[in-house]
């Protein structure tokens, strides 16, 4: 294939699996240069989306002219993007907040490591909202992602109104990963999630987006929000595509004291394995007042579609998840009011040019950069961990934690192999829609499917399942047992060969030049 | 032996005596003043314990004193986001020690603690401390003091330690005036500290210190930390409070800024006088912080944190529960049993620790006790005082008072320490077989051991045969000095004729000044015992 011919189409070659390419690469049908050519360019194409906050264009073009060079087989030349709430050694981390404009890490998290030691490409860090706190990925420095299934022919036909008024958010906080991998800008894209930050905006732009057990993945060098939940996400466009990428990040590193030794895994997901030796629960809990008629139906759908496929299918109760929102209010304040205190400006990051006095310029530099989310959960998370309140608010969250995770065990010990529910409400939002709530209060809406995950550290994976009546995606989530990810990602491929997800085509070009000019700015292009 | 045991034989000394007396006085004028029990002074102490080990507590930074400023701040020192702690296992296994040789139980799962509070030298904006489950709790440290006129009745006293946490130590604010600037040392920042809470039950400055010095001394035979006050190694915080016996505690003052073991006894005493002094004309006692100022004596209240610090205590997230194991065959199947901390194994590794050294020196060498502690508190002192002893045949209560008097009083007098002594123990156990075998008398012992300390590349026997000093036994030569002195004193020869025997002293002086000493006393008074009989 010649490289014009591939332009053209970018799909054609942009739009395969990580399987796929990696074939074509080691066949010689493309060269890692001419690959990560094509991402950069589709990254410039889609830069409407707002995916992006920094483009690693000169870096990664001589990343992938060293990989053509040795010629190696394996994971060589695969280009990927980051979420920037992940360190990297000389590329400014701001992590979508004015607190870390400027800053740029000494080292590499781990798990941006491995990727770079399998010889990897990174063309970018991607979008989210400050310090990854929300569910929308509208709120950070760098302005709102936008949904790329908003830019289909199927959605555009049903709009009246112009691009750059009437498009759909990503979810959140992970939206630029989402959007990266989504729109054929990147063959994977790690995110992270704590409440449902990978799984959500996964969902809302049809990708395959894994959140491993809590431990699994080295969480060194990821900015943190919630320590006890934190876990790095992994977004691919098939199942197969996120399980080789979990096997390269899963492990322990001695940099984490969190983390575990990984059980054995095969070298692949097993083509065929028998779904009738599989037990689907469905948790009546999660019929929640909310859920579309499209998520339902698609619910209903698949597990209609285990159930004929010979798998046992049972309705089964969590009946703590109803507190699990509240729970998480107080924990991930508390939290995130601890570790946001190292901001203080005098390590580095945003420093006020108050000097009156220590106290006085740790206010102002704080003030000055921290936007009214953050501001409000350091506020609440002080105030839960007050001594007089401690009793009332934190202990009575790791109480009701601790339940809500034996809820999950209970059931798992009932012979429950993984659990089928939806993983978002509905289908992505409009933009001029969402921001008419809060953060919290869309927070809490939000993450109602995803969260209960976190607070029992299991692993959890979103299938994108149909396009809804809007042309937007809707996924669906399995929740498997603890470190039995390699078990959840099996049934996943199932349900993923049996839905037909369909793949994405972005409308025409025309209308694109004028909303690149919209984002141009707040993207940092490095070496352009 | 107060003044031997704090270290600083002279000044302590004096300000011992001079405190008793001040106490005194005082104990006096409430007893005509009301009929209630007399008040008394608690103490308790906290104290923080620099681990000695080459790296921080939870990073791989080197730890050393007078480093160039911030050369020691790894990434994680530096919280720089996304970093994250890994427990350094020698940091557990001293306090493990510690604990271990201060009877403590050993916690076999503790838990981290983030305390929080915004301070300059404290990048992250708390310490990971444990204030939850400690690694160590309920231990008993024995201590000693002297007593009585000639201070030298030993005392024994013991006081409970609560727990024994570990921690981060905080980094180094150096204030500029001149410029109104504060500068940043990180390179102590995240160093591991023990913090040992000791129970309010010692009464004085006298008590803590001598407790603060036994600590010292276990500390470091164990190696788990220097100890060492003046650098900061060990920081004692005194909490004091005053009472009437069988009255609740009274509201406590915590005292710091004390930097060794006199400035802590003194600070203490202090505290307790002001106390009551405030107490007797009606006011009340601030629960506050004070600092203990070296050069007036006194103590000043601190500037306070803006009333009550809150900590907003919480579990550290990123650090699972520390386990430690009794025996290797209770570690866990999947753990390497070479990666974790197994108390048999630390139990087999504690050393003697000073009390039972002192037991045994007195037990093998027959010395008095305070001599014993005198060894075991200079560092080395042991080991001379035993080669000494093996090298000459002179009893070891003969060679203690060598090593005490001559040889301390000089390392004092310079400021040295025992392995910088210029006279060797086999130069001494020289010298000492020359006096025990008749050689030179003991007094000019003395003089030769002067002479060696001056000129260290000289042995005892060219210093001896130099100046002349051998012993003169020749029983004629002997004879002919004495019948010259008898000769030329006939006044005193008649008055010890006449019954005053007392004068033959002044005749016996007359012959050591004339031979400069070198004659043996005894052979010398029965000569002229007879001559002039």
């Amino acid at each position: 294939m010649s490289a014009s011919s591939a332009a053209s189409r970018p799909a054609a070659m942009l739009g395969l699996s990580i399987r796929e390419v990696s074939q074509a690469l080691r066949d010689g049908r493309v060269s890692a240069t001419e690959l990560c050519r094509k991402c950069i360019n589709q990254i410039q194409r889609t830069r409407y989306l707002n995916a992006f906050i920094t483009i690693t264009e000169e870096t990664a073009m001589e990343q992938a002219q060293r990989t053509d060079s040795r010629l190696r087989t394996g994971k060589k030349g695969i280009p990927f993007s980051v979420k920037d709430n992940f360190c990297m050694e000389n590329i400014e981390t701001p992590c979508a907040s004015g607190m870390l404009k400027g800053y740029v890490p000494p080292f590499n998290a781990t798990v941006v490591q491995k990727l770079l030691d399998q010889g990897a490409v990174l063309v970018g860090k991607t979008n989210l909202v400050e310090f990854a706190m929300g569910a929308g990925s509208t709120d950070g420095v760098f302005g709102p992602v936008r949904n790329p299934w908003s830019y289909t022919s199927l959605y555009r036909e049903q709009s009246t109104e112009d691009p750059d008024s009437d498009w759909a958010i990503t979810g959140g906080s992970s939206g630029g990963s989402a959007a990266a991998v989504a729109s054929l800008s990147s063959f994977l894209a790690l995110g992270s999630d704590t409440g449902g930050s990978t799984r959500n905006p996964g969902s809302l732009c049809g990708v395959v987006a894994l959140k491993p057990t809590y431990g699994l993945l080295s969480r060194h060098g990821l900015i943190p929000l919630v320590n006890s939940m934190d876990v790095p996400g992994i977004m691919t466009r098939s199942v197969h595509d996120a399980a080789t990428v979990l096997r390269i990040l899963q492990g322990r590193d001695e940099r984490d004291s969190t983390t575990v030794q990984a059980p054995s895994t095969p070298p692949r997901l097993p083509e065929h394995f028998d779904i009738r030796d599989i037990c689907v629960g469905i948790p009546k809990e999660y019929h929640a007042p909310g859920l579309s008629k499209d998520t339902l139906a698609q619910w209903s759908r698949v597990a209609d579609m285990f159930e004929q496929a010979g798998a046992r299918v049972q309705e089964v109760s969590l009946p703590h998840t109803q507190h699990s929102i509240v729970c998480y209010h107080v924990l991930c304040c508390c939290e995130v009011a601890s570790n946001m205190a190292r901001f203080d400006g005098l390590e580095y990051g945003h420093c006020s040019k108050v000097d009156s006095s220590t106290d006085a310029m740790y206010a102002t530099t704080r003030h000055e950069v921290f936007n009214s989310v953050v501001r409000r959960r350091i506020l609440s998370g002080n105030y839960f961990l007050l001594k007089s309140n401690y009793e009332r608010y934190f202990v009575k969250a790791q109480q009701m934690r601790r339940l809500i995770a034996e809820d999950f065990k209970n059931v798992f010990r009932t012979g429950i192999d993984v659990l089928l529910t939806p993983t978002t409400l509905s289908d992505a939002a409009r933009y001029s829609d969402f921001i008419q709530e809060d953060n919290r209060t869309r927070s809490a809406q939000e993450d109602v499917f995803t969260q209960p995950v976190n607070m029992a550290g299991l692993p959890a994976v979103t299938v994108p399942t149909a396009l809804s009546h809007r042309g937007l995606p809707i996924g669906l989530q399995l929740i498997g047992q603890t470190l039995q990810d390699w078990k959840l990602l099996t049934v996943a491929q199932w349900m993923e060969q049996k839905v037909n997800f369909p793949m994405i085509h972005l409308h025409g070009e025309s209308n694109e030049r004028e909303l690149n000019r919209s984002v141009r700015e707040r993207t940092h292009t490095i070496g352009s | 032996l107060g003044p031997v045991m704090l270290d600083f034989s002279v000044p302590i000394r004096r300000w011992v005596m001079c405190r008793q007396f001040q106490c005194h006085q005082l104990f006096i004028s409430w007893a005509l003043l009301s009929s209630l029990p007399q008040m008394v002074g608690v103490v308790g102490l906290e104290i923080h314990a620099q681990i000695q080990s080459t790296s921080k507590l939870f990073s791989g930074s080197h730890v050393r004193f007078l480093a160039p400023p911030n050369s020691l701040v790894s990434h994680f020192d530096a919280s720089l986001p996304g970093t994250l702690p890994v427990l350094n296992r020698r940091c557990v296994e001293a306090a493990v020690l510690t604990g271990l040789a201060l009877n403590c139980t050993i916690n076999r799962k503790s838990l981290f603690d983030r305390k929080h509070y915004f301070y300059a030298d404290m990048p992250a904006g708390y310490q990971i401390t444990q204030q939850r489950v400690p690694i160590a709790v309920n231990g008993m440290l024995v201590y000693s003091y002297f007593e009585g006129r000639r201070r030298n009745q030993v005392v024994t006293k013991s006081v409970k330690i609560k727990q024994i946490q570990l921690e981060q130590d905080s980094g180094k604010s150096l204030h500029d005036d001149e410029r109104s600037q504060t500068l940043i040392d990180l390179n102590r920042a995240g160093v591991g500290l023990m913090e040992l809470v000791m129970e309010p039950e010692m009464c004085c400055g006298e008590e803590a210190a001598a407790a603060v010095r036994e600590l010292q001394l276990i500390l470091q035979a164990l190696g788990t930390c220097q100890a060492n006050m003046a650098e900061g190694q060990l920081r004692v915080d005194a909490n004091v409070s005053v009472h009437r016996p069988g009255e609740p505690l009274g509201v406590r003052t915590e005292v710091k800024n004390i930097n060794s073991v006199r400035h802590l006894a003194k600070a203490i005493d202090y505290e307790i006088q002001r106390q009551m002094e405030v107490l007797q004309s009606a006011g009340k006692v601030l629960n506050e912080t004070r600092a203990f100022d070296s050069k007036s004596g006194n103590t000043i209240p601190m500037r306070d944190k803006e009333g009550l610090q809150d900590y907003r205590f919480m579990p550290e997230p990123n650090l699972p529960p520390l386990f430690v194991y009794e025996s290797e065959a209770s570690v866990p199947a999947g753990v390497d049993p070479a990666q974790v901390v197994v108390i048999d194994r630390l139990s087999g590794q504690l050393p003697e620790l000073p009390s039972v050294k002192r037991t045994r020196l007195v037990e093998t060498y027959g010395i008095l006790q305070e001599h014993s502690f005198t060894l075991v508190n200079e560092d080395g002192l042991i080991d001379y005082f035993e080669n000494v002893v093996q090298t000459t045949k002179a009893e070891p209560r003969k060679v203690i008072g060598w090593v005490i008097k001559e040889l301390m009083g000089n390392l004092n007098s310079q400021n040295l320490n025992v392995s910088q002594s210029p006279i060797s123990p086999c130069a001494l156990a020289e010298l000492i077989s020359l006096v025990e075998s008749g050689h030179i008398s003991s007094s000019t012992a003395k003089q030769v051991f002067q002479e060696m300390w001056k000129a260290p590349e000289k042995t005892v026997g060219q210093i001896v045969k130099e100046q002349d000093l051998w012993m003169i036994n020749d029983k004629e030569e002997l004879q002919k000095i004495c019948k010259r002195i008898v000769d030329s004193h006939p006044e005193e020869v008649q008055i010890i004729r006449g019954g005053n025997k007392k004068v033959l002293n002044k005749l016996m002086g007359e012959v050591q000044r004339e031979t400069k000493g070198r004659t043996d006393p005894v052979q010398i008074r029965a000569i002229l015992e007879k001559m002039v009989s």
